[in-house]
């Protein structure tokens, strides 16, 4: 069980990790500094298993890296959001971040409800219900598998990924 | 049977492609800059293999160039460490990633091009496939030289009518921006095409390109024709990519001889309003470059509006041209000098402050008429500053005016 931290649509990594702090790799630093700017009570109240849940076209823009790894370096268990933009989507399953889409929780879920996730199957267990979400497609889970994209590239090579096709 | 995306990537690997299909692709090119390489290079370590091919990487030093701050010194100093370990000759520190990377010929028609960076889209413009992609995507590049892709739907722009001055290929992607949204384009090729882009210069198809990303685009492209080969060759064994019956996911038609110059209001991108309406709206800051419009036309634009005129006292003007190749062509025109007796202040090629961390970080309740591509809060300095994204032209009748004005009533 964790709790919600809520946010609106169009959150872009430009908020979720500001220019003027992602100068550095430092998972520990960048988690200090995530939403720092939009939800300055996020870095030193979130707690392992906490879900951020969010609107539409969430990690919209910049391409920066920083952004989602400073969400898995926070403790996050996953990020559901009614819809994800494509960079951070990718970026995400790539680094071992789950995100699940789904509109009804992102609409139903508030600020500091409380949550547990299955990440496998896109469910989403809150105040009683369960939503539906999407369940991962067959590479994210590959890369969930392994761990991330680089060890599921480093230990079995692209056939991994081409003898999915089809 | 195919579109763009699809004649592109079904051309480097040699067999037919169709949107949906997710395939492993050979990447003609890779590229990060100063912000990305060194997550990039993390994640390359991690693959614990030697570096694909030197050759095929380019690492560009535009967002904080030169270095601002120690922190940013020392992912200068990694990314240069690595290029030389790796003997990667490819290292620049003359300008903006995506223009540079079209300059020096790394994206070429039919070719596949990756880039740590949402705008990579840009060299769609030379009819390559190239998305923006994060660092440990372009780090298994470095280490294997492919990567995935599901091949995209594609979304077509068909424009028509004559674009013109002060209209320029900007107004018409955020007018498109306005129409679709922010995530209008999600995961789709956005394909420019048309009578409108067939007269267009390079300079303005790759602003096409370039915006196709903010509305969510994995790729922006246009045909190729004599102005894109006047520009850049297909590379050996690459064919010319056209289009061969395509199915597409979507037909917008836009007749571009209707509009007016264009703004995006604070906080999105697609907050898109005619310069009509928001004329008046007084101004702090005035920042005309980025990979969006820092291109030589965008100078020509900027000059000839300025010249025996002065920006506003009470507003900073800040340009910067996208590379060394146009700084120093707008110097050899006199463009620069005009700009500068203006009262604007020139800064060295680069992102300048497009992204919030130097030549013109803005406070709190200040506004900003940036010719850049984002707007979001906090982007070029305090959260709560107001940012408006305009066309050169617009962006340098309002340096003189001190308000966001309306080019078509400067002369
Ligand atoms: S100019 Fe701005 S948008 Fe373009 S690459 Fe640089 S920071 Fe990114």
């Amino acid at each position: 069980m964790g709790r919600a931290w809520k946010l609106g649509d169009g959150v872009s990594t430009d908020t979720i990790m500001p220019g003027r702090y992602n100068l550095t790799t430092d998972p520990e630093a960048l988690a200090r500094a995530c939403l720092c700017e939009a939800r300055p009570d996020f870095a030193v109240g979130v707690r392992p298993g906490d879900v951020l849940v969010a609107g539409r076209n969430f990690g919209c823009g910049s391409s920066r890296e920083h952004a989602p790894l400073s969400i898995r370096a926070s403790g996050v268990a996953a990020v559901v959001a009614a819809s994800f933009s494509r960079i951070f989507a990718r970026n995400a399953v790539n680094i071992g971040l789950p995100v699940i889409r789904c509109p009804e929780a992102a609409a139903a879920i508030t600020d500091g409800d409380e949550l547990s996730v299955d990440v496998e199957r896109g469910l989403i267990h809150s105040g009683g219900r369960t939503f539906e979400g999407e369940a991962p497609s067959a590479l994210a889970l590959r890369i969930a598998q392994a761990g991330s994209l680089v060890e599921l590239i480093r230990t079995q090579g692209w056939a991994a990924v081409e003898e999915m096709r089809a | 049977m195919g579109t763009l995306v699809e004649e592109i990537i079904g051309g480097r690997l040699g067999r037919t492609v169709t949107a949906g299909d997710t395939v492993v692709a050979p990447v003609d090119c890779a590229m990060a800059h100063d912000v990305t390489a060194p997550l990039a290079i993390e994640a390359f370590e991690r693959m614990e293999m030697p570096l694909h091919d030197p050759e095929h990487v380019v690492l560009v030093f535009d967002h904080v160039m030169p270095a601002a701050t120690v922190a940013a010194a020392e992912l200068h100093q990694r990314v240069r460490r690595f290029a030389a370990d790796h003997r990667v000759r490819n290292l620049f520190a003359e300008g903006i990633c995506h223009i540079v990377m079209v300059e020096k010929g790394f994206a070429r028609p039919g070719g596949i091009v990756v880039g740590a960076d949402s705008h990579s889209t840009t060299y769609g413009a030379l009819g390559c496939f190239s998305a923006g992609m994060g660092s440990t995507d372009v780090g298994v590049v470095l280490a294997t030289g492919r990567t995935w892709f599901r091949v995209p739907e594609t979304l077509r722009i068909e424009l028509s009518g004559t674009l013109t001055a002060p209209l320029t290929a900007k107004d018409i992607a955020l007018h498109v921006l306005g129409r679709i949204g922010a995530d209008g384009a999600d995961y789709l090729a956005v394909e420019w095409g048309g009578e409108t882009v067939r007269a267009m210069s390079l300079d303005q198809r790759l602003t096409l390109a370039n915006l196709s990303a903010d509305m969510g685009g994995k790729a922006g492209l246009c045909e190729v024709d004599e102005v894109t080969l006047a520009a850049a060759r297909p590379g050996e064994g690459t064919e010319v990519p056209r289009l061969r019956n395509p199915r597409y996911t979507e037909v917008l038609h836009i007749d571009v001889s209707a509009l007016e110059p264009q703004v995006a209001v604070p906080p999105a991108a697609d907050q898109v309003r005619g310069v009509t309406e928001m004329a008046g709206t007084r101004i702090d800051e005035v920042f005309i470059g980025s990979c969006t419009n820092g291109r030589l036309e965008d100078m020509e634009i900027v000059a000839a509006h300025l010249a025996g005129r002065q920006v506003h006292p009470q507003t900073r003007t800040v340009v910067v041209p996208a590379s060394r190749r146009i700084y120093m062509e707008a110097l050899r025109r006199g463009w620069i000098e005009t700009i500068v007796e203006a009262g604007a202040l020139v800064m060295n090629p680069g992102c300048g402050p497009c992204l919030g961390r130097q030549h013109g970080v803005v406070a709190a309740g200040e506004r900003v008429v940036s010719t850049s591509n984002r707007n979001y809060p906090g982007r070029m300095g305090s959260p709560d500053a107001e940012i408006y994204l305009t066309s050169p032209a617009v962006a340098a009748a309002s340096a003189v005016a001190g308000r966001i004005a309306d080019p078509r009533r400067a002369h």
